[in-house]
């Protein structure tokens, strides 16, 4: 399959199956628009003429001549006949889970209107938060079922995660007591919205968490609008200086200021510069993901709004260098393997989340429904059989994957926003496909910009 | 070439012969938490 786009002034085609992705000029950009499958050999045939008669023989042939030899280098019309899209579930299958998404908190001190997790309690009605017991069972899970897997991943969530920090603490020193043990290398994130960061807190989450992801809007405006205080004032002013500390003392560990966009804000690359002219390099801005009923929740007529929105985001981005936006940073050469894009997230399978009780579920947005719990820590229970059906899922059974360009780049989108929107885990939702293309295309184009600047010195 | 620049080879294809290890980092615990893309994360034995 080739995909071929015109973005950011640029004409670009994607060879999906070999990963090619090359920059064309109008003529060429034509041409192949005009063909669908593997070309003839041969001259341009006169069909092709014939369809686009702006352009002189002289210069199809050209442009029809540089796409064959594309074509014979293998990086044009290629096929997916390397992989073998069975194996790929048999890989997952009963594959050792190596991440967690861990929710200390069942409590949060802010009340975000658009809150998945109904304001932190996820709406079971009451509020906790893990106790240590509950965390180290939760460790011991993850060790027993990683099998050879060295890397483990913990992000301490919520909620609201420091509302629980003893918890946190403990949980760190247990995990890295056991890994010489167990040959185990754990990496520590923290997913906070910045409430109750302190000097102590800082210099905590700094030594031992290999990423934080700040949660921040954007405008104080637009972030007060959506993310409030128990009293229902506004969040921004309380939080901005603390993430300001934190980042500043964080050295060339990772980090990510991490906003929210809804159906209120679809000017959303004013929050992202907003963010960035605060002192953060590396922001992530994201839709919404929310009930279709909810008044700030995307209709399908706000996509073209949004999609516009991308792109000139894309555009403002490319006119500075200190900004590293998360959606659109995409590592054409050095990214995931093939065999990983096939699979996405691996929720369900290689990662799951254990709420305060310790029970388990596919991921942190599947958490109180009852359908999809998974086991308990407690008692050693786990759902093989639900297990794999998520570890079925990839690109080739999902639904309408298959037939999308950026099936590699994507991996089959989110089951819950598929469950949310859908009712089910297979189906992709479509508005997010939009989007996530939108992206695609943008973070390709930007590449593409990026590498004529530095030609043309 | 003249009308054409190719700005990535047939990396995807060429990654299939090595990869596959799963020592990488889970796609959603990175910075969305909910809008997954995998192309945007790093592989473990490139560093």
């Amino acid at each position: 399959m080739v995909h071929t786009f015109h973005c950011l002034g640029e004409y670009i085609a994607v060879d999906v199956d070999s990963g090619a992705v090359h920059v064309l000029d109008k003529t060429a950009y034509d041409v192949l628009g005009q063909v669908q499958t593997r070309m003839p050999e041969g001259p341009c045939p006169d069909w092709l003429a014939q369809r686009l008669p702006e352009y002189s023989r002289q210069e199809m042939e050209g442009a029809w001549s540089d796409l064959q030899e594309l074509q014979k280098a293998g990086l044009l019309f290629t096929d997916d006949s390397y992989l073998d899209p069975q194996a790929a579930v048999l890989m997952q299958q009963d594959a050792p889970i190596k991440a967690l998404c861990l929710h200390v908190s069942h409590d949060c001190n802010l009340r975000c209107q658009y809150c998945f997790a109904s304001t932190g309690d996820f709406g079971t009605g009451h509020r906790m938060t893990m106790d240590v017991e509950t965390a180290k069972k939760a460790i011991d899970f993850v060790i027993q079922r990683s099998g050879n897997r060295r890397n483990i991943e913990v992000d301490f969530f919520g909620g609201e995660p420091l509302m629980a920090m003893d918890t946190v603490k403990a949980t760190v020193e247990y995990a890295r007591s056991l890994e010489k043990e167990h040959n185990k290398s754990f990496r520590f994130t923290i997913t906070t919205n910045g409430v109750l960061l302190n000097d102590e807190n800082i210099a905590y989450i700094n030594r031992e968490m290999s990423n934080a992801v700040l949660s921040l809007d954007g405008r104080p405006e637009v972030n007060d609008r959506m993310r409030k205080t128990v009293s229902g004032g506004g969040s921004y002013d309380v939080i901005l200086p603390k993430f300001q500390k934190l980042v500043e003392g964080r050295g060339d560990k990772d980090y990510y200021l991490r906003g929210t966009f809804t159906r209120h804000n679809k000017d959303f690359a004013a929050d992202v510069m907003h963010i960035a002219d605060q002192g953060f390099r590396n922001v992530s801005v994201e839709p919404v993901v929310g009930s279709p009923d909810c008044d700030y929740t995307f209709r399908d007529e706000d996509l073209p709004d949004i999609q516009a929105e991308y792109e000139k985001l894309a555009e403002e981005l490319l006119q500075r260098d200190d900004v590293n936006f998360f959606h659109f940073n995409v590592d054409l050469s050095q990214g995931p393997c093939v065999i990983k894009r096939l699979r996405g997230c691996g929720a369900g399978c290689e990662y799951v989340a254990i709420t305060p009780e310790g029970e388990i579920y596919p991921c942190h947005q599947f958490v109180g429904n009852e359908d999809y719990r998974l086991g308990s820590v407690w008692d050693g229970s786990f759902n093989l059989e639900l297990a794999r059906k998520f570890a079925s899922l990839n690109i080739y059974t999902r639904p309408v994957c298959h037939d999308c360009w950026a099936r590699f780049y994507c991996s089959g989108g989110c089951s819950a926003s598929n469950l949310l929107v859908n009712g089910d885990i297979k189906e992709p939702n479509q508005f997010g496909c939009e989007l996530q293309r939108k992206r695609l295309e943008c973070a390709i184009a930007m590449v593409a910009r990026r590498a004529e600047k530095e030609n043309n010195g | 070439m003249t009308h054409v620049k190719t700005i990535n080879g047939a990396t995807l294809k060429n990654s299939a012969a090595h990869g596959g290890c799963g020592e990488c980092q889970t796609s959603c615990q990175s910075a969305c938490k909910t809008s997954c893309t995998v192309a945007n994360q790093k592989c473990e034995n490139r560093k």
